[in-house]
């Protein structure tokens, strides 16, 4: 289908050159990198910028960088390069195992992960990540730079809390300094292409820290404090895992939409939490 | 219109693009390249796949403008001096009814068998996992692939 309107494009060679162009409030300006979600807006008319900015001459924002404490995972970086980077595999698996559950070959090629989260539609693959590891989004504009906490990040189901001459340079992921493991429930239809029905995000710690993450079953994907200081310092029992899986009526509010109903959510997002939980244990008790 | 300079299938070529136009429409009719083909047009099926720059990637959703100094492979190009190994199996395998698939499919193995020569099965369903064919059932397919690896 072709595209219904024209718009100017740009590729800037640099960050200065970029953030300027940005700085034009009486335009319609849309950002591009891998594309895959950007394309579509445009053929289906949600999107009519006068201007597409692509960014990826802007080679800087093309890394994954270990600062031990954390991990900078830059704008460029695509769904099959996490999936490649050693980095991520032994630091932020389940990073590493949603971004093998993000559509196809073909779209891990090109989608990147700050292209997933700006798009922020609530059954994104990267946001139980980004909740679990206290991530925070890099954003610059002629103003400056500021960096976002993301459970600040996602205001509304497709709204962000980046403003519009603001550019995402990545995100900050941080490292727990004890020993901990992660895990990541996705329910789909079929794999391939299929966006999540639901899913779940789990970190757990040696001190017996947990952080849960929902996604999909709310208008934007979020940690759940609740269960999080329910389960703290607790051994985890079949009677306590049992109890947290109950709280979950209480902390998520799906809804029925074409990929499924709301009870259909609420009873798989119990049981892939509970599938998670366990799963993470287990790593942990792998590595202890 | 932009004009923008890339390698087809080994050749340079030299076109004036709009912003808007799709890559996938560009190679259908200002290329007159007709093994990628429109099947979903929104990046779900896989029959619009080419290879960009060593990688599999769908062309509905690439804009051409953006291929400005690149390196472009279809079905066209990887067959130019006749058919791979991949292709060969494929045929001995019966592998495609109406074929629309087809070129999507080997595409997204060719990418995987450059990099992991001996994938498992399961790595062969992961890699085409995004290739939708509606005539076969995808097990002569996974088969021709599987034969490649022995
Ligand atoms: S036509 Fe491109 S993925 Fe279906
Ligand atoms: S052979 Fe017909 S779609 Fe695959």
């Amino acid at each position: 289908m072709p595209i219904a309107h024209d718009f100017d494009y740009i590729k800037p060679a640099t960050m200065e050159q970029t953030i300027e162009l940005l700085n034009q409030e009486n335009k319609r300006i849309s950002i591009l990198a891998g594309g895959t979600d950007l394309c579509n807006m445009l053929k289906n008319g949600f999107r009519v910028p006068d201007l597409m900015i692509d960014i990826k001459a802007l080679h800087e924002l093309n890394v994954i960088k270990d600062n031990n404490t954390d991990i900078f995972i830059g704008a460029l970086v695509t769904f099959s390069e996490l999936i490649n980077s050693d980095i991520v595999k032994e630091k932020l698996y389940i990073l590493w195992e949603a971004a093998h559950k993000v559509a196809s070959q073909g779209v891990r090629n090109r989608a990147t992960m700050i292209g997933n989260i700006c798009s922020a539609v609530a059954c994104m693959d990267s946001a139980a990540t980004l909740l679990v590891h206290n991530a925070s989004v890099h954003v610059k504009s002629v103003n400056g730079e500021r960096k976002i906490p993301v459970n600040e990040w996602f205001v509304d189901n497709k709204k962000t809390a980046c403003l519009n001459n603001e550019l995402v340079t990545g995100v900050t992921l941080e490292i727990p300094q004890k020993k901990y493991a992660s895990a990541y429930e996705k329910q789909m239809r079929y794999a391939g292409e299929d966006l999540s029905q639901s899913n779940v995000g789990i970190l757990v710690q040696e001190d017996k820290t947990y952080r849960i993450a929902f996604g999909a079953v709310g208008p934007t994907p979020k940690r759940s404090l609740k269960i999080e200081h329910f389960l703290q310092g607790k051994e985890l029992t079949d009677s306590i895992i049992a109890e947290a899986r109950q709280m979950i009526e209480t902390v998520i509010a799906p809804i029925t939409d074409v990929r499924s109903s709301k009870e259909y959510r609420m009873q798989m997002t119990k049981v892939m939490f509970e599938r998670g939980l366990r799963t993470a244990i287990e790593r942990l008790n792998n590595l202890i | 219109m932009k004009k923008i300079n890339f390698i087809l299938n080994g050749e340079k070529r030299q076109i004036y693009v709009e912003a808007s136009d799709i890559l996938l429409e560009v190679l259908r009719q200002k290329m007159g390249l007709t093994s990628p083909k429109c099947g979903c047009d929104n990046g779900d099926c896989g029959a619009c796949t080419i290879i960009l720059n060593g990688k599999s990637v769908r062309s509905c959703l690439i804009f051409a403008i953006e291929i400005d100094g690149m390196e472009i492979l279809t079905v066209e190009g990887l067959s130019k001096n006749g058919m791979t190994p991949l292709q060969e199996s494929l045929l001995t395998h019966n592998s495609f009814q109406c074929g629309y698939c087809a070129p999507g499919m080997i595409l997204s193995a060719t990418e995987l068998l450059k990099v992991n020569p001996k994938p498992s099965v399961e790595e062969i369903k992961e890699c085409i996992a995004g290739n939708l064919c509606r005539c076969t059932g995808y097990q002569p397919i996974i088969d021709a692939i599987t034969d490649l690896t022995k």
